[in-house]
């Protein structure tokens, strides 16, 4: 058992996941908003590895390096469409980004 | 107030200044170095709770790597100030309550709950670090299979960002 | 006992004769149109003549004889049985619908010889005699009201036969919907009879009304509400005060309609209904006055009409009005056997008088209006002869049909109610006025059309058979009574007072019975009132109109009001048409159209269709293309989910 109580890691993982959700819902760079997702990943992370140190179990640690390298594959891809994004639309602001309506 | 404590409140309270961070920052290019911090304290964390490999993972490959691809896009696409624009309304007044109300609830469901008292109180396990023998055991016994899509995962995300990144010819 | 048996083959065979005209006589010869449809009706009254021979040999016990085929409607105890019955009073209806039918159908041929849509018309007339007879041979109210209501369908069917014609089509309609009226409050008059007897059959509603205590069963009251509702669709049916306006109108359809429809059957219909129920009228005085009243009412209402028409129908029409009031008051007084009398020598001379009426057009090439006539006896002799017999028979001079049929109801209603013996006498001298009226315009003085227009020339033989046939049956038709004057019996009488005693309420007998020598009994009714009314008023049309013609016009000159009200029938459509169909229409077409079918009916299912797609518009709108209300609404949804996973509790506690 660590000695600091699992759940002060795991209040820490819910402030830090509402504070990616409010940066996701409140900014406007595309870039910016996917780092908060970013953000969100990391928080749930923290919350896998607590659970990990609690019950003692692997699983959690091994879900946390899957979650890492999705991630990492995950942000390429983002990271292109971005790219291809700015190419075509000449700007990063998501509310520019308005075509798909009724 | 042991040295465990410490250690937490300081990263604790880093990666809460590194996300608050994140959401004021004017550039995203501070947005960026603040998950970084974000990430580093969460390294701290990860060995904190005895993950020595996942901190190490997390420190090279996330912060290491991801967090440089995306300064470089950044740099890349030379994203500066962005403007002001509030095309929605709901986002403008829905958004920051519900966030709130979001944090508020979770924290609290976390720190009272019957669950996290259980796991807080909870007897049972070492204080000792896991192995990274142990851990990579797991992994190529009861994950392999896990293992080897994520391989073509990454080979496929590869492919898709080489795709899309390259310029017409 | 075939028929007896096997009574459905007498409505059958109309029936199969319409189907077989309506479905396929489009491509059938005259001739074959012909013979489904005078053969049809001539084998009804074939098997008519073999049910009266079987009938004969029924012991009393077996009498009324009925007939059950099959179960047509249970609905709980609402049971309606597809039953027939056989009596005295069936016999007599039956012999005057199957054999003045069957003379009309043979008339018709030579009458609508020329005319378009000639086997619809026989199917129509075979159709209406099939329900006519479902009518009379009804062994329960309900299957009466079948027939009812289907002789008011061919009576719209057949007055609206010249379909292009827009008199003929508002004639068929205003007909069609007059005894609409009347046949509601039969309609409610069954529900009540129903709901009060728990049975629509004749002969279980007739045995409950002598059960034990007969007068403590059913109270009176009921029984006047029913007999009321019930006399309702007879009004209607049978054009009596007010709702006879269609009478006139329906002249607009061909004249055999006229003969056989509304004269001698569909509006007899009401006196049938009536004589049937007679245990229950019997049992409700105010009732029966109120049919005596009606009648008499109507008799002398009528008849003041037809003492200034010009349309040789219309005066027949109103004739037709009158004489069925006398039916009714005979009924009404308590004399149901002479009411019937006269119901069956009307069907004989009126439906004469109608039938000749025909040939007299027919003769004037299709021209209606006496003013255009004159002096034809000698240019038409049979039918001259024929319609002139019938007038005398109508008129109630002695040794005619309608003399010992009238008289008797006349005498029945002095010793009832002497105002009301009073209209039938009056009625009957302007009866036999305007009938001699009809005459002397008619056949008499000289031509008032122009003889080389108009080639007057007898009818064909298929026309005036028929009229001979009738003309013997006015003349002879009353001697079934004859006897009684003179100290033998009222056959008629006889053979249906069984019909009439049989569910008779005790201590009331049959209409009062003269108890004179036989000598001076014939002596009074040769001297009575009746035949010295009739006489003055032969004799007033003779000076009116033979005598001193310029009398009529110089009386109508003196009397202009009177004459001009009388003459627009009292403005009774008018007066209809005013305080009934006008708000009528209105509220049909302000409320009912507007209010309720454009703005409930309408509104309510264009609402619901303006509903959805303004909700769907609005919907719509959250695709703004914005990410970042999209982004919102994910997190909305989560924080849903979230709360609704852990528990309001968490935040509570």
């Amino acid at each position: 058992m660590s000695i600091v109580p699992i759940s002060y890691y795991l209040v820490l993982s819910a402030i830090l996941f509402g504070l990616g959700i409010v940066a996701f819902v409140f900014k406007r760079n595309i870039i910016t908003i996917f780092m908060a997702i970013e953000l969100m990943l990391n928080a749930v992370n923290l919350a896998f590895v607590a659970f990990a140190r609690a019950h003692n179990q692997l699983d959690g640690l091994v879900f946390v390096f899957f979650v890492i390298v999705v991630a990492a594959a995950e942000s390429a891809v983002g990271l292109a469409i971005i790219i291809t994004l700015y190419q075509n639309r000449q700007t990063l602001n998501i509310e520019r980004i308005n075509l798909l309506k009724f | 107030m042991s040295l465990p404590f410490i250690v937490f409140f300081v990263c604790a309270f880093l990666a809460v200044l590194g996300a608050l961070t994140l959401i004021l920052a004017r550039e995203p290019i501070h947005s960026a170095l603040a998950l970084v911090l974000v990430m580093v304290s969460l390294a701290v964390l990860y060995l904190l709770l005895g993950a020595e490999f996942i901190a190490a993972v997390q420190v090279i490959v996330y912060a290491g790597a991801i967090m440089v691809l995306f300064v470089f896009v950044i740099m890349l696409l030379n994203a500066g100030i962005e403007e002001r624009t509030d095309f929605s309304k709901l986002a403008k007044y829905a958004g920051l309550p519900l966030g709130m109300f979001l944090i508020l609830f979770l924290a609290h469901w976390m720190a009272h709950s019957f669950i996290g008292q259980q796991i807080a109180n909870g007897v049972g396990g070492t204080n000792a670090s896991v192995s990274t023998r142990d851990l990579s055991a797991q992994l190529f016994q009861k994950y392999l299979f896990p293992f080897e899509a994520t391989s073509i995962l990454i080979l496929i995300a590869i492919l898709g960002a080489l795709v899309l990144a390259k310029k017409d010819e | 006992m075939f028929i007896l048996d096997h009574l459905w083959i007498i409505i059958a065979l109309p029936l199969l004769g319409a189907a077989i005209n309506g479905l396929l006589g489009k491509n059938f010869s005259k001739p074959i149109v012909n013979s489904v449809g005078i053969g049809s009706i001539a084998l009804a009254f074939l098997s008519f003549a073999e049910l009266v021979r079987e009938f004969t040999q029924l012991p009393a016990e077996q009498i009324p004889w009925v007939k059950t085929y099959f179960t047509w409607i249970t609905a709980g105890q609402f049971k309606v049985d597809f039953s027939l019955q056989v009596d005295q009073l069936t016999i007599i209806m039956l012999g005057v619908v199957t054999f003045v039918s069957l003379l009309v159908h043979i008339y018709s041929t030579g009458y609508m010889a020329h005319e378009e849509g000639y086997y619809r018309f026989f199917s129509y007339l075979n159709l209406f005699v099939f329900f006519m007879l479902t009518l009379v041979l009804a062994a329960n109210v309900v299957l009466m009201f079948v027939g009812w209501e289907g002789v008011g369908l061919c009576s719209y069917l057949l007055v609206g036969f010249w379909f292009l014609k827009q008199s003929a089509i508002s004639a068929g309609k205003k007909a069609f919907i007059t005894t609409r009226i009347g046949d509601f409050g039969f309609t409610i008059g069954i529900l009540l009879l129903f709901w009060t007897f728990k049975s629509v059959d004749f002969g279980t509603i007739f045995k409950q009304l002598i059960g034990a205590q007969p007068d403590a069963l059913i109270s009176t009251s009921v029984l006047t509400t029913i007999c009321l509702l019930l006399f309702v669709g007879a009004v209607g049916k049978s054009a009596q005060l007010p709702l006879y306006v269609w009478l006139p109108d329906a002249m607009e359809g061909p004249t055999p309609v006229s003969a056989l429809i509304h004269a001698a059957t569909m509006v007899t219909a009401g006196v049938y209904m009536v004589a049937r129920m007679n245990p229950l009228f019997s049992r409700a005085p105010i009732a029966m006055f109120v049919v005596a009243l009606i009648g008499a009412l109507t008799a002398f209402y009528a008849a003041t009409i037809g003492l200034v028409q010009t349309d040789i129908k219309k005066v027949l029409a109103y004739s037709t009005v009158s004489q069925l009031g006398y039916m009714f008051l005979g009924l009404g007084v308590g004399a149901y056997a002479s009411g019937v009398f006269h119901l069956m020598t009307h069907a004989f001379f009126k439906g004469l008088l109608f039938l000749s009426a025909g040939s007299v057009i027919h003769a004037m090439g299709g021209d209606q209006e006496m003013p255009h006539m004159g002096g034809l006896r000698t240019k038409i002799p049979i039918t001259f002869w024929c319609m002139f017999i019938a007038t005398f028979a109508i008129a109630g001079i002695p040794g005619f049909a309608g003399f010992f049929s009238k008289d008797e109801i006349l005498e029945a209603a002095r010793a009832s109610n002497p105002f009301l013996w009073a209209l039938g006498l009056i009625g009957a001298g302007f009866t036999s006025f305007y009938m001699f009226r009809l005459i002397f315009l008619t056949f008499f003085g000289e031509p008032r059309y122009d003889e080389h227009k108009v080639h007057v020339h007898e009818s064909p033989y298929n026309m005036t058979v028929p009229l001979i046939f009738l003309a013997i049956l006015s003349t002879v038709g009353g001697w079934a009574a004859a006897p009684h004057l003179v100290g033998g019996t009222d056959y008629f009488e006889k053979f249906l007072h069984p019909v009439f005693a049989m569910y008779a309420p005790a201590g009331v007998e049959g209409p009062p019975e003269a108890v004179e020598a036989p000598g001076t009994m014939l002596f009074h009714a040769l001297t009575g009132w009746p035949v010295i009314i009739a006489l003055a008023g032969l004799l007033i049309a003779w000076w009116f109109y033979i005598k001193s013609p310029q009398t009529p016009k110089k009386l109508a000159e003196s009397l202009r009001g009177p004459y001009t009200l009388v003459l627009h029938k009292y403005y009774v459509d008018e007066l209809y048409n005013a305080v009934i169909i006008q708000p009528l229409l209105w509220i049909s077409t302000n409320v009912l159209w507007h209010v309720v079918d454009e703005g409930v009916i309408d509104g309510t299912v264009n609402g619901v269709a303006r509903v959805s797609r303004d909700t769907g518009s609005e919907l719509r709108e959250i695709q703004s293309g914005n990410a970042r209300s999209y982004a919102t609404w994910v997190v909305i949804g989560a924080v849903g989910v979230t709360v609704l996973m852990l528990g309001l509790w968490g935040m509570v506690r």
